[in-house]
């Protein structure tokens, strides 16, 4: 597999990473410690290099159009400086990647699929793209993205933008994106994240993020930034019930039993790629009173559950975890899980299969975190 | 580049021990180990007085990221465990070769153990 480096691979290297293969990509998993990482973003701050994630732009007098033909969302519907959670699915309704879509004008949105996706999504949207008049045009390769994740966030930011820009920051809403000068350059700023905590999403030409990283670090210093790898964004994710592609999504599983339900729109009036299979799936009352549901699991142990493991009940195999670990910041063992609907009522004790030894496990509503407002 | 203790012995599982003459010996996991494991969260370990078999898993280390077995580098009777690394296994990512020890063996027989300068070679360790 070829081994990517971002822009600022050169900073990690420097701050002392350990790195990690992620889709094609080498990215740091931790600095230090993944536990302090994680701990610094849900008190203080965290900084993340994401410039793996792909950017697509979708601009053209059919740009609105064509994703709601492309997407299963309702992109049409999403208003300029906005932005929406939404999945791109194959003819049979399987998730071929979820992603976030910005609404920058009338005619123009910005395309973000994850690290491994980007492209393949990246190829279907150009080929879906034919009969519309729009370009799509991939820039992932010229773009780097730096979150800032975490309840100091924003104090760290409006050290780098000009005092008569502090409201457009400040005013931000959570989903949506502002063009801010920040450190004397006008770039994207999106009010996004992956973390379950307040937080900022910097997209940035590669040639100018390590600046930006650098003085990032420096200013965010006093309010207790540090930098943050791979491993905490997954248990930061996990506890905000955030599913993770090639985990909790895949080309075989669909949004309803992923619990993406909302996020498929059947009502739009234009046809999309999957919305018939998904009508049909979701006719069947898949995920909801047949087949396999993702639910919260919370360990009664000390004990984890990880991924492929299987969930049990009574001894009889009910569904696999995608994804677990101890949390961190709730001190117990989370998990996600797919298990048959009949045992997925939060409530619901059953055990997980942990190297042979039937551990005690909790059915629970997600997110497993949320952080006070 | 994770420490190797130079006055150890050393499994290819990892695990370090020391042999206090003719008392039991204590062991623990290696630098190498504990830093590959990242920020350990659970550590299960043998009972006292049960019998631990060299080369044979004889209980469990968890991280936030990963879970491996423990095995025991030597055959023999469980002298005495660690409840402190237990309580708080933090201790092994921070202190492996002292405060981070986990179990003391009466030693009966070893397994195959590599000296330090052996076990740095083969893991990338640093004495």
């Amino acid at each position: 597999m070829t081994e990517n480096h971002t822009a600022l691979y050169g900073e990690h290297e420097k701050a002392g990473a350990s790195f990690t293969d992620f889709g094609g990509w080498q990215m740091p998993l931790k600095y230090s410690s993944e536990l302090a990482e994680h701990h610094a973003v849900r008190n203080a701050a965290g900084l993340f290099d994401l410039s793996h994630m792909g950017e697509v732009w979708v601009s053209g007098p059919d740009a609105a159009a064509f994703l709601d033909y492309a997407l299963a969302g309702k992109l049409s519907a999403v208003a300029v400086g906005k932005a929406k959670y939404s999945l791109i699915c194959n003819a049979d309704g399987g998730i071929i990647d979820d992603l976030i879509s910005y609404r920058r004008s009338d005619e123009k949105y910005l395309v973000v699929p994850n690290a491994g996706n980007a492209a393949t999504v990246a190829g279907l949207l150009a080929e879906r793209a034919a009969g519309f008049d729009v370009e799509v045009k991939d820039v992932s390769a010229e773009t780097s993205l730096i979150a800032v994740q975490g309840p100091n966030a924003e104090a760290i930011l409006l050290t780098l933008v000009p005092a008569e820009q502090h409201s457009l920051v400040t005013e931000l809403k959570y989903y949506a994106a502002v063009d801010v000068t920040i450190n004397g350059q006008e770039l994207l700023l999106a009010r996004t994240g992956y973390t379950g905590e307040d937080g900022f999403e910097i997209y940035i030409p590669n040639a100018d993020a390590a600046a930006l990283w650098q003085i990032l670090l420096t200013n965010g210093q006093d309010q207790g930034l540090i930098p943050a790898g791979l491993a905490s964004r997954d248990s930061l994710r996990l506890e905000a019930g955030m599913p993770l592609y090639g985990n909790e999504l895949s080309v075989t599983g669909h949004a309803y039993s992923a619990g993406l339900g909302p996020v498929v729109s059947l009502a739009k009036e234009s046809d999309f790629v999957g919305k018939a299979a998904l009508a049909a799936i979701k006719e069947a009352g898949e995920g909801s009173t047949t087949g396999r549901k993702l639910v919260g699991l919370k360990g009664l142990g000390r004990r984890s559950a990880r991924g492929h493991y299987p969930v049990l009940k009574d001894g009889a195999t009910i569904g696999e975890v995608t994804s677990g670990q101890p949390s961190p910041t709730l001190g117990y063992p989370v998990a996600m899980a797919y298990v048959d609907v009949a045992h997925a009522e939060p409530g619901t004790l059953l055990d997980v299969d942990l190297r042979g030894k039937a551990e005690a496990f909790e059915v629970v509503a997600l997110p497993f975190y949320k952080r006070q407002k | 580049m994770s420490k190797v203790a130079p006055e150890l012995k050393y499994s290819a599982e990892h695990e370090w021990i020391a042999a206090d003459g003719a008392g039991p010996s204590t062991i623990g996991v290696s630098a190498v180990a504990a830093d590959a494991l990242g920020d350990i969260v659970y550590v299960d370990l043998p009972e006292v007085g049960s019998t631990v078999t060299a080369g044979e898993a004889c209980g469990e280390i968890e991280s936030t990221k990963s879970v491996s077995d423990l095995y025991s580098p030597v055959t023999g009777e469980v002298s005495e465990v660690n409840t402190a690394a237990v309580e708080d296994p933090a201790v092994i990512n921070s202190d492996p070769y002292g405060a981070g020890w986990l179990f003391k063996v009466a030693v009966e027989s070893e397994g195959p153990l590599l000296s330090a300068d052996e076990y740095a070679a083969a893991n990338g360790g640093e004495l």
